[in-house]
């Protein structure tokens, strides 16, 4: 059955394609959900939506494909490298700029990390310009038949590390002192100032912390996706998506959401084409942030 | 500084920019100040929603693509003249505005939700453009047939055929024009009861709603005309340019250069977008010289700049250029009175 | 003026206020006392529109406006201030007050005059260029005074208006209190400095725990246990008029 509209063709498909689309949507939904991780940890404890997320994405991006070029490095191996520098230049730049310039004011802050996004942004652009890179390993193309869809090794590999840095990260955060520390500021930074915890190293902690996330999912993504400059912007909205509908500061949410969305998206592409399946998102987020701005597992508290 | 001494400025600066054409014939110095101009525009159409309202938006760049698509689609699908089609486009996009304005205020989002929210816009308008060839010709954009008769410039608004005097500087003052009446527009606001609740409402929304003012009416105020200022310079852009695309229309630089000019020049006044622009633009032409020397010429160059002002300016001059041009002339004066 | 009929709010099982009724008839000035957190804040948020009441009416000047906007009701004549200050701190005090005038005048020249004039009732007549963000706590306090009155409202709801004045400013205050009723305004206020409940109030309704315990006279209302209990603790009434009952028998026996 095809329904033709406004120049787009709309028709059914076989419940195989449908169940098809769905799970690489859940490959490619761990992916997001990954990269959503570290933006709800930044917003749960600083209260504040990094707009420079997509860019540091980028960058980490950028490291990977030059690990690889130029020391032949494997994408996955070189996470050992660029997630403690992501930490360490996630930490730098909350503790030296975004801290400094925004004053403690909540919307100068939002400018701020505009600001920094910019400037990652068109520094790649200099220095890398505006071709795309790719990575080409091995076993890119290898993978299992599942029958519906052709699953290869890089979207098993999303998953997997996808779910094991969310473990690692609630055990980190239930169990370790720092981790404890970090859900003390995000609960009440005038409280836990007072008990002797060192705010604003936390506050560079926890977005050293999601910038590591970033990093990480940097090197799941670079076998699957080109590289340029751009790419951020791609991602962010997406991670902004995922983060609203899974709730703002939760782990869970952000891992529900990416998979709701990365399904969502892969049938959107199914049904209303490649370019138009990507409003699925914008409306998704649309929708979410008037009716349920709290999303699926947040909290009121703010 | 008070209100005579600010008119008198501005009499000035506007007799210089209208003068300027006749003594100036470097066309890369025309291209400048409209250039300057056109952003100044942009920037003032985000001002009066960003500076005056407090309320920041990221995708401003939906109502400059949708004031320039409209413009460019009513031309091209059904021959309308550019002098009707641009007050559809003015008014198609202050709807887009008011829409935008309605489910974002009714329901309350503020600071960051609303910064997103306006990204989904643009970004989901961005999608349909490119999407729906049957309405907007999808990727390819919209190319206006370029008028050769002379005789028929001034109704086809192109140009390029048109003499000499009209095609050096027919833009010029076509987006000085719009420069002026969108400027005078928000001097006016400033001024009136209006911009008084809107500056109210930015400043404690519910100190405002106990004062009587209507917050959200006057929220919808504020993004309907920011909306219609930017669309004027989306009509400027498709006569000029006679071409428009997805990607020129939605995408994110628009948004960006609508916030740049006035936050640097000075949120919530005035002169800010238009001292902000000339600013930045200077900065990107002098810098894009130095860099070109030695790198020769690779893009992305001025965007680092702005950005690396953009932040200074917030962390070290909140107030931007304009509010240190004021604490510069308040010590001038106030040297003045001690020697007295 | 204001008829406040059982009016109830729940907050996620917190009973912040339970069926509080009151009167305030025009001209006059009423007090609400009571400990803190008693729900004096929100029963005023109630009455100005900023939230909607659970049950029960409020009706200001015979109309219903119960589920009304703070704007509204500002329209209709009723103006709140708040307890923690909320200047307009990047515009001057004039440019404040004028936003308060704008309510009735529609042309800026209008209202900053209106203005000057409100500055001038309160005090603050040559102030009007200072900037409402480096004023003293005082200043803010009569600059949203100030800002109330030039919206020219028939009733005027303050606030704990005295918190953090020293004396002298306390006794300033309360003679522009008094100038304001003497103009026509009903004045209802919220106080926790009873030099000035008692020395304003024509009336004073006591609350506690969301509940009205008391009301009457100033000092009628501040002799009675019930209300000496909610402040001071439970028996703390018995205690005080044993020590009284003692000293009168003790100045019986001295003299």
């Amino acid at each position: 059955m095809t329904i033709d509209f406004l120049g787009i063709t709309l028709q059914s498909y076989s419940w195989q394609t449908v169940l098809g689309s769905s799970i690489s949507g859940v490959f490619l939904g761990s992916i997001y959900a990954l990269v959503a991780l570290g933006l709800t940890l930044i917003y749960g404890v600083l209260h504040i939506i990094n707009f420079a997320h997509g860019s540091l994405l980028m960058l980490a991006m950028y490291a990977v494909f030059f690990l690889w070029n130029i020391l032949g490095l494997d994408p996955y191996l070189s996470m050992l490298i660029v997630v403690p520098c992501g930490y360490l230049f996630g930490y730098t730049l909350q503790r030296t700029i975004i801290g400094k310039a925004s004053h403690g004011k909540d919307e100068i802050t939002l400018l701020v990390m505009l600001g920094v996004s910019i400037i990652m942004e068109n520094t790649a652009l200099f220095f890398f310009t505006a071709t795309d890179r790719s990575v080409r390993v091995a076993y890119d193309l290898d993978g299992f038949d599942l029958g519906v869809t052709y699953v290869v090794y890089p979207e098993i590999a999303a998953l997997l590390g996808s779910l094991l840095i969310t473990l690692v990260l609630w055990f980190f955060m239930s169990y370790t002192d720092t981790g404890k520390a970090i859900r003390a500021v995000s609960k009440e930074p005038q409280g836990a100032r007072l008990v002797g915890i060192n705010v604003e190293h936390i506050f560079a902690v926890s977005f050293g912390i999601g910038t590591a996330c970033v990093a990480a999912a940097a090197a799941l993504l670079v076998p699957t996706y080109a590289v340029h400059p751009q790419i951020g912007n791609l991602f962010v909205l997406i991670a902004f998506t995922v983060v609203v509908l899974g709730g703002m500061g939760s782990f869970v949410g952000a891992l529900a959401g990416g998979l709701i969305i990365g399904v969502t998206e892969q049938l959107g592409r199914l049904y209303l084409g490649e370019s138009l399946g990507l409003i699925t998102i914008s409306v998704i987020f649309i929708i979410v942030l008037l009716f349920r701005p709290t999303g699926l597992f947040g909290s009121k508290s703010n | 500084m008070n209100n005579r001494v600010r008119f008198t400025g501005w009499c000035l600066l506007l007799v210089m920019l209208s003068i300027t054409p006749l003594f100036i014939t470097s066309g890369r110095w025309i291209d400048f100040l409209e250039m300057t101009m056109f952003v100044a525009v942009l920037g003032q159409g985000w001002n009066i929603l960003g500076g005056y309202g407090g309320q920041y938006s990221f995708g401003n760049a939906l109502f400059f693509g949708t004031g320039a698509y409209i413009q460019a689609l009513l031309q091209f699908k059904f021959g309308l003249s550019p002098w009707f089609a641009l007050w559809f486009a003015l008014a198609g996009t202050t709807l887009v505005g008011a829409m935008v304005g309605y489910l974002s205020f009714r329901y309350g989002l503020r600071g960051s939700y609303f910064a997103l929210i306006t990204l989904a816009f643009a970004e989901a308008f961005h999608v349909l453009s490119r999407s729906l060839p049957a309405i907007t010709e999808g990727g390819h954009g919209v190319q206006l047939t370029l008028n050769q008769n002379p005789d028929q410039a001034i109704y086809t608004f192109q140009f390029n055929f048109a003499g000499e005097f009209l095609k050096t500087y027919g833009f010029y003052y076509t987006i000085f024009l719009i420069m002026l009446i969108a400027f005078w527009l928000v001097w006016m606001m400033e001024r009136s009861r209006f911009g008084a609740q809107l500056v109210a409402v930015r400043e404690n929304e519910d100190a405002a709603e106990a004062l009587g003012i209507n917050a959200f009416r006057v929220k919808m105020g504020a993004i309907c005309l920011s909306a219609a200022i930017t669309a004027m310079a989306g009509v400027y852009y498709t006569q000029k340019f006679l071409f428009i695309e997805p990607g020129i229309a939605y995408g994110p630089a628009k948004s960006v250069e609508a916030l740049f000019a006035p936050i640097i020049g000075g949120l919530g006044t005035v002169i800010g977008p238009l001292l902000g622009s000339f600013f930045i633009h200077g900065i990107g032409e002098i810098t894009k010289e130095m860099i070109g020397q030695v790198f020769g010429n690779r893009p992305g160059v001025d965007l680092i700049l702005f950005g690396v002002i953009l932040v200074l300016v917030l962390a070290y001059l909140p107030r931007g250029l304009a509010g240190l041009a004021e604490d510069l002339w308040k010590k001038i004066f106030r040297g003045n009175n001690v020697r007295s | 003026m204001l008829e406040v009929n059982a009016v109830c709010k729940n907050f996620g099982g917190l009973n912040a206020v339970s069926s509080a009724s009151l009167v305030v008839p025009k001209g006059k000035i009423v007090s609400l006392i009571g400990p803190n957190g008693a729900g004096k804040t929100t029963l005023f948020a109630l009455i100005s529109g900023f939230i909607k009441p659970d049950s029960g009416k409020i009706f200001f000047d015979g109309k219903d406006v119960t589920n009304e906007r703070p704007h509204s009701i500002c329209h209709k004549g009723l103006v709140r201030t708040f307890q923690v200050v909320q200047p307009f701190a990047n515009l001057s005090v004039q440019e404040n007050i004028a936003v308060g005038a704008h309510t009735r005048l529609v042309k800026r020249q209008d209202a900053l005059a209106k203005a000057a004039e409100v500055a001038a009732q309160v005090g603050m007549g040559k102030m009007l260029e200072q900037s409402a963000g480096s004023l003293t706590i005082a200043g803010r306090k009569c600059l949203e005074l100030a800002r109330a009155l030039a919206t020219e409202p028939k009733l005027l709801l303050l606030d704990e208006v005295m918190a953090g004045l020293n004396a002298t400013e306390i006794q300033e205050i309360v003679n522009i209190i008094n100038g304001i009723r003497d103009s026509g305004v009903t004045i209802f206020l919220i106080e926790h400095v009873m030099q000035a409940v008692m020395s304003l109030s024509d009336y004073t309704y006591v609350l506690n725990q969301g509940v009205m315990i008391a009301d009457g006279e100033p000092r009628e209302v501040t002799s009675n246990p019930a209300v000496i209990e909610a402040y001071l603790g439970h028996g703390a009434a018995d205690r005080i008029a044993a020590i009284s009952t003692m000293n009168s028998r003790n100045e019986s026996v001295d003299a």
